[in-house]
């Protein structure tokens, strides 16, 4: 029997701050900073927001928009780089606000920016093989990038979960591979705060050949080529990656447009994938055909190729907010209120 | 407050489980255990009971003088909202501007931290609300 996505929801929190403003700062040209890094601005948590809290509101805005029974929920993934407790699963707090608990399997993962889409394949495993009916997997993240380095531009806040079963689904899963190799091109030692990344080689050697070879191997398997795809949502570390890595695959830039968050929020990391989904799921018709492709250093490529079903034209999204939702009435702050928020100041006691 | 006694009320802070009396079919939350208005006929019939998390603010407050746990949010809103089931709940109303809040407006219940015990502590949930569009 055919395994797919049951539903999906997503978080992005309210506040954005301006390459311009992080440039202001630090005595660089944010403006062409934003240019080059194709984003226009990036999502900030609040101060009472973390991986599982996003996590929480995406699972219920999922659990909203059909009527399943959170005791069917079989097993739970939360994929973070950025879990507030580094021993106690993130999972544990979210399964209990969705009232899941306590009859189901719980672990958190991470790869860096593809845990996410990490625990829909074991997801899919688990629901296909009849261990579970239901199974959640959530990708959710609060990224730290160091004050004054590249990635302070980009490392945002969001998350998406899906709900994966057999019944009502309303896109299925073709096919999923996964291409992993032991490339060192962004990483982060137990402890540290910030992450350090190889710069300029975080792009040919990691991003663009494990993308791109997922890619090329998933279409290989599955027979398609580009044309056959209505959309290709790929990994955004930022807005100009997805675009020459679509590209350099044959896919137009109208296939990628609608998946392609990073230029208004930020790079997601574990939500990115996710949330891209989710902005192309919000608007898809049936028979419309996905190739998604997930990234995370260190390094590897989740490939998914997914077809919408019928189920989707009697699916609820009004019952939740959609990725265009999520997107107004945001707030703008400085870089001080930032910095105060993201608890890059130092404070007494 | 210790690990234990937060831990108690989880059902309550993460999804509003109150209780309702089947005697009289009023509703309390936070759990009680006796009704006040049937006491002692209602031994043996307060059920647990779920709030939908909507309501509407009832009244609300702007707190200045924060304890030192918020001041990095200071000035932020405290409301009592006046749930659908008609029970009052005390709670931080977030993801609004100040000037924007009025009383009558609707808003829903979601999930945020509340506080920790410090950086090696634990992390507690629990309910705050936000604006709702109807």
């Amino acid at each position: 029997m055919d395994v797919g996505i049951v539903s999906y929801g997503a978080y992005v929190p309210r506040f954005r701050i301006t390459p311009t403003e992080i440039g202001r700062v630090w005595g660089q040209d944010g403006k062409a900073m934003g240019k080059g890094l194709f984003i226009n601005g990036k999502s900030v948590p609040s101060p009472d927001e973390d991986v599982i809290t996003i996590s929480t509101s995406a699972a219920r805005s999922m659990l909203r928009r059909v009527d399943v029974n959170p005791a069917d929920i079989g097993a739970l993934y939360v994929g973070s780089e950025s879990h507030p407790y580094a021993v106690k699963p993130t999972g544990t707090v979210v399964a209990e606000a969705i009232e899941a608990s306590p009859e189901l399997c719980v672990a958190d993962l991470e790869f860096a920016c593809k845990a996410g889409t990490a625990g829909i394949q074991m997801v899919m495993g688990m629901v296909g093989s009849g261990m579970i009916r239901y199974g959640v997997a959530i990708g959710a993240d609060t990224s730290q990038g160091a004050p004054g380095d590249a990635l302070e531009y980009s490392a945002s806040a969001g998350g998406a979960a899906f709900l994966i079963g057999r019944e009502d689904i309303i896109a299925r899963f073709n096919g999923t591979l996964s291409f992993t190799t032991d490339t060192p091109d962004f990483w982060r030692r137990e402890g540290q705060p910030y992450p350090s990344h190889g710069g300029r080689f975080t792009g040919e050697p990691a991003y663009f050949k494990h993308v791109g070879e997922a890619a090329r191997r998933m279409m290989d398997r599955m027979g398609t080529s580009p044309g056959d795809y209505n959309h290709i949502v790929l990994h955004q570390p930022n807005g100009k990656f997805p675009q020459r890595m679509a590209s350099m695959l044959g896919f137009s830039n109208e296939q990628v447009t609608r998946g392609l968050l990073t230029p208004m929020i930020g790079n997601t990391y574990s939500g990115a994938v996710p949330l891209g989904l989710a902005a192309v799921l919000d608007v898809a018709s049936p028979g419309e055909r996905i190739l998604v492709v997930a990234y995370g250093s260190g390094a590897g490529s989740d490939a998914f190729d997914i077809t919408v079903t019928d189920a989707i034209k009697e699916f609820n999204r009004a019952a939740a907010p959609t990725i265009d939702g999520l997107m107004e009435n945001t707030r703008e702050l400085d870089y001080a209120t930032y910095a105060k928020y993201r608890g890059k100041i130092l404070m007494k006691g | 407050m210790t690990v234990a006694r937060f831990w108690r009320d989880i059902s309550s802070r993460y999804n509003l489980y109150g209780t309702k009396c089947a005697a009289c079919d009023r509703i309390y939350f936070p759990v009680r255990q006796i009704c006040p208005e049937c006491r002692r006929s209602s031994i043996g019939k307060m059920e647990r009971y779920k709030l939908s998390g909507k309501g509407k603010v009832y009244s609300f407050s702007v707190v200045h003088d924060a304890p030192p746990q918020m001041s990095v949010i200071r000035p932020y809103a405290v409301a009592i909202v006046e749930m659908e089931e008609g029970v009052k709940v005390t709670g931080q109303l977030v993801d609004v501007d100040l000037e924007d809040i009025d009383i009558g407006m609707s808003v829903e219940a979601v999930l945020r931290k509340i506080g920790d015990e410090g950086p090696d502590g634990v992390i507690n949930y629990g309910f705050k609300f936000t604006p709702r569009l109807d």
